[in-house]
């Protein structure tokens, strides 16, 4: 208005005011956000970098074929442990997930019982429960009762720890599904079961698949439960019968050695399990893509 | 083979079809008595109606006044909403819908259903969507080139194929409002449904879209029955034989589309359709 020479009004001159401040305001807060959201990234990058940093001098294809040697002999690797880990999760998530997935899957579609609460509530403490509870718990059951350490008491622990985390995002995703596409598939003559299997569930994939990755992160990275139920082994084994390897507890036993030849090699099998965590969260994604995107019978 | 695929649908049919051929016949839906509640309110109030068989019939009234929750009725969605119930009797082909004995998921096969909003299955393509219901109903009784055949014929119906033919792969979240409200439709066609539910079906569309939805309504006469409830006078006038105007949960008046418009016998339908409220 100025621009033309005419003269403000009292009201838009406080107009002016309260638009220059309200600009002020924004640009303060955006900027608080970025600060927040960089200083939120900033410890997972500072961790990658030291591990590269550490690590990478000590992974060579040796680290990925050869067994553990013993000090000062070169070319030691953890062959068995990367097996282990992966025979560990693979058993932790044929446990966790469908519990996991059905549980959650009832909580939201069939939330309103006393018994859905009670769920719910439970399926909350088991997640705060310290993981070496869990371990204990898995010992004194699993292990105790059969006599020896084991892959499978190993993978039933953490496959436990995994249960209430996919169960929790399971009933969020599912609830975002929207209300109208189960009537369309009840109105089309869906049973309810069918519905919630083949509407709903499939709608929801995408979200509980990021939830699943999650647990499996996380429980790819349990040290304390394998203590008292995989145990570790020195040895190559792929019997789930039998103690097995597994990266962490090798990083652990490694990294509390005195040699500087496992500390390195401690390092590497930390890089290790995070790129394997990385691969598989790849893998996941990719092929849930791939199926929602292609039209199949 | 698409004779094959009927003979499966009549099959499953007979259970619900009129054992002999009365007056009833030319009703395709009764409802007597009929109340409907939401926990305690009373939103459909003592109403009987007859829908004859072949017919366009448009329930229309102002918002709030159970249009929908009686449509809902008809194919016993109403009672999938927690604390709603049904009390009454609805005739499907002179037999009791919330008789014993009567398996709801079956009724919902042989009537179908349409939103007001748009609702296609987004995991699915536009003809795994077209293809739903026929999956659920007849299994795997039909193969690849019969669900093909069905998928075309149900799309050239709801006037779709010609826009979609060439990508009946790609997900029906691609597609614009109005062809996934028609992709809906094509959906509920793919069965063979005796009779079609539109619950709003044009609500949330653009005119054109709306102008191709009616087309289709009006068309649909020949070989089935419709029940559409609309919020739009004019709609109801353009497509519907039959016209049943609501108020507070009752049935004011029924008739012939053109008596209701034009000589209404009530004083509020009167009102109603002279825009004097609603």
């Amino acid at each position: 208005m100025t621009a033309v020479g005419m003269r403000q009004t009292a009201p838009a001159r406080a107009r002016a005011r309260g638009l220059a401040r309200r600009r002020g305001t924004s640009v303060v807060m955006i900027a608080l956000t970025c600060v927040a959201a960089a200083l939120a990234i900033v410890p997972l990058i500072a961790i990658l970098a030291y591990l590269l940093k550490q690590g990478a001098g000590a992974l060579s294809l040796d680290f990925f074929r050869n067994m553990p040697k013993p000090v000062g002999e070169p070319g030691g690797g953890m062959a068995n442990a990367i097996v282990g880990t992966l025979m560990l999760i693979g058993i932790a998530s044929s446990v966790g997930l469908p519990i996991g997935i059905g549980a959650g899957l009832y909580l939201a579609e069939r939330g309103g019982t006393k018994l859905a609460d009670l769920v719910r509530f439970l399926a909350d403490v088991l997640n705060g429960l310290p993981s070496i509870v869990m371990g204990i718990f898995a010992w004194e059951f699993l292990v105790r009762l059969v006599g020896h350490f084991s892959a499978l008491a190993g993978g039933a622990a953490i496959g436990a720890t995994m249960i209430p985390l996919v169960t929790r995002t399971t009933e969020e995703m599912v609830r975002t599904v929207p209300q109208s596409l189960r009537e369309a598939a009840l109105a089309l003559g869906y049973p309810r079961w069918r519905t919630s299997l083949q509407i709903v569930l499939r709608t929801a994939l995408g979200g509980i698949v990021t939830g699943v990755l999650v647990a499996v992160a996380r429980v790819a990275g349990e040290t304390a439960p394998l203590l008292f139920t995989a145990f570790g082994n020195q040895f190559w084994s792929t019997n789930v019968s039998q103690p097995i390897a597994a990266l962490p507890l090798q990083v652990f036993v490694y990294a509390i050695s005195p040699y500087d030849e496992w500390h390195a090699q401690a390092w590497a099998g930390a890089l290790v399990l995070i790129g394997l965590v990385l691969v598989i969260s790849v893998l996941a994604r990719f092929a849930v893509r791939s199926r929602h995107g292609r039209a199949n019978d | 083979m698409v004779a094959r695929m009927t003979d499966a649908m009549a099959t499953s049919v007979s259970a619900l079809e009129p054992t002999a051929p009365t007056a009833q016949t030319a009703l395709a839906i009764e409802t007597r008595s009929l109340d409907a509640y939401f926990g305690s309110t009373h939103a459909v109030r003592d109403v009987s109606l007859t829908f004859p068989q072949n017919e366009v019939t448009a329930i229309i009234g102002p918002s709030g006044c159970g249009k929908s929750t009686l449509l809902r009725c008809l194919n016993r969605m109403h009672e999938t909403v927690p604390l709603a119930r049904v009390e009454g009797t609805v005739l499907f082909h002179g037999r009791n819908i919330y008789g014993a004995g009567v398996d709801p998921i079956a009724l919902r096969r042989h009537v179908g259903m349409v939103f007001q909003r748009p609702t296609p299955f987004p995991t699915m393509s536009i003809r795994d969507n077209v293809a739903a219901g026929l999956r659920v109903q007849l299994g795997e009784r039909l193969d690849r080139r019969q669900v093909d055949e069905i998928v075309e014929r149900a799309l050239r119906q709801a006037a779709l194929w010609e826009e979609v033919k060439d990508r009946l792969k790609s997900s029906a979240t691609g597609i614009s409002g109005g062809q996934q409200q028609r992709l809906c439709i094509a959906r509920a066609l793919a069965t063979a449904p005796h009779v079609l539910l539109l619950d709003e079906p044009t609500a949330s569309l653009d005119p054109l879209s709306t102008q191709k939805v009616e087309e289709l309504v009006y068309e649909l006469r020949s070989s089935m029955t419709v029940i559409i409830v609309t919020h739009n006078m004019q709609q109801a006038a353009r497509v519907s034989d039959r016209t049943v105007f609501m108020l507070s949960g009752e049935m004011i008046e029924t008739a012939p589309t053109r008596a209701l418009f034009t000589t209404p016998s009530d004083a509020r339908t009167e009102a109603y359709v002279t825009g004097r409220f609603g």
